[in-house]
């Protein structure tokens, strides 16, 4: 992930491909893809110095969650966490794990990975 | 884990607000990756159900805002008309495998929640799209916009007591679906049911992927 030249990987047939990082007024150039999906992880211990809602989530990130558990969990919109979160990834509190990428049909592998994790609910 | 004075899972709002999952409901360190299928359908038709019947976490529910230009409003340049939307989307999640973790989203069908869709589909591995046989137009409408942004996706039909019982044909011919899309019954409320209908989408998307010749 880096910032340079748009995302080779947009898919096709979505030409309206946006990013849920709404605002960017003053961090437009530092935009973090996240998605409801990407898995949230603390790199920190530490919550020193932090505000109340940064240092919520690094507390509640010591294991994986995603965007949209923390953004329950919380009681905030999605547009209003990724706010935070990206101030979170700009000072390397907290990791990012992107989700399985999709391509335009996904990956067999992935599939077969899926349907065995069903079979067994 | 010994957490001393300050528990990690206290909420910082004050005691009534959980911070953070219930420690059962915490995925493994071990989750690299996530992916999602979304269940989309009318009111009422069952979307939470089906999420809790499967989640291995009771539903939760998330919220996104949107500050919409007035729709349909375009003679007003330079006017400040805005309207704020919130929607909330109740969701659950499995855990597959100790690295891959699915998450299953339910989103309202309504043309006006469409501005939900742009996140939520993309990267979507397929949809689910749950079908009121009392209210087929919201579906109909549904299904064109699936087709519309290629989100690859199979029917459910969530059938009520009392609802008309039409023939799987008769509802396919309805909908104007191919004959390719699979069509099952699913009852909601029955967690065999959702996984079946799960299974069945994972499967079409297979057959869908190894039947392209660039699979990339």
């Amino acid at each position: 992930m880096n910032g340079a030249g748009p995302d080779p990987a947009t898919a096709p047939g979505s030409p309206d491909r946006l990013y849920i990082l709404t605002g960017g007024q003053d961090r437009a150039e530092k935009r973090t893809e996240l998605d409801l999906v990407t898995l949230i992880v603390s790199r920190t211990e530490s919550e020193a110095g932090l505000q109340p809602e940064h240092a919520a989530i690094v507390r509640m990130c010591h294991y994986p969650l995603s965007v949209a558990e923390i953004s329950a969990y919380l009681e905030l919109p999605v547009s209003t966490l990724t706010q935070l979160l990206t101030e979170l990834l700009a000072d390397r509190q907290v990791e990012a794990r992107p989700p399985v990428p999709a391509a335009a049909l996904p990956d067999v592998r992935l599939l077969e990975a899926v349907m065995n994790g069903l079979q067994k609910l | 884990m010994d957490y001393r004075s300050s528990d990690p899972y206290a909420s910082p709002y004050g005691p009534d607000i959980p911070a953070g999952p219930r420690r059962e409901d915490v995925l493994p360190a071990s989750a690299t990756a996530a992916v999602k299928v979304v269940i989309v359908g009318g009111f009422g038709v069952g979307k939470t159900t089906l999420v809790g019947a499967v989640s291995e976490i009771r539903p939760l529910t998330t919220e996104e805002t949107m500050t919409q230009a007035g729709v349909g409003v375009d003679d007003l340049a330079g006017v400040e008309h805005k309207t704020e939307t919130t929607v909330a989307m109740d969701f659950g999640r499995i855990s597959i495998n100790e690295q891959l973790v699915l998450y299953l989203f339910g989103t309202p069908g309504q043309q006006r929640f469409w501005f939900l869709w742009n996140g939520l589909f993309e990267g979507a591995l397929g949809a689910v799209v749950l079908l009121d046989t009392r209210r087929l137009e919201v579906s109909y409408d549904v299904i064109g916009q699936l087709e519309e942004r290629g989100v690859p996706f199979v029917v459910g039909v969530n059938r009520f007591p009392g609802s008309p019982t039409y023939p799987m044909a008769e509802l396919r011919a309805a909908m104007d679906l191919e004959d390719s899309v699979p069509m099952v019954d699913c009852d909601a409320r029955d967690r065999g049911s959702c996984r079946d209908t799960l299974l069945t989408l994972m499967r079409y998307l297979y057959t869908l992927t190894t039947a392209s010749p660039e699979p990339q």
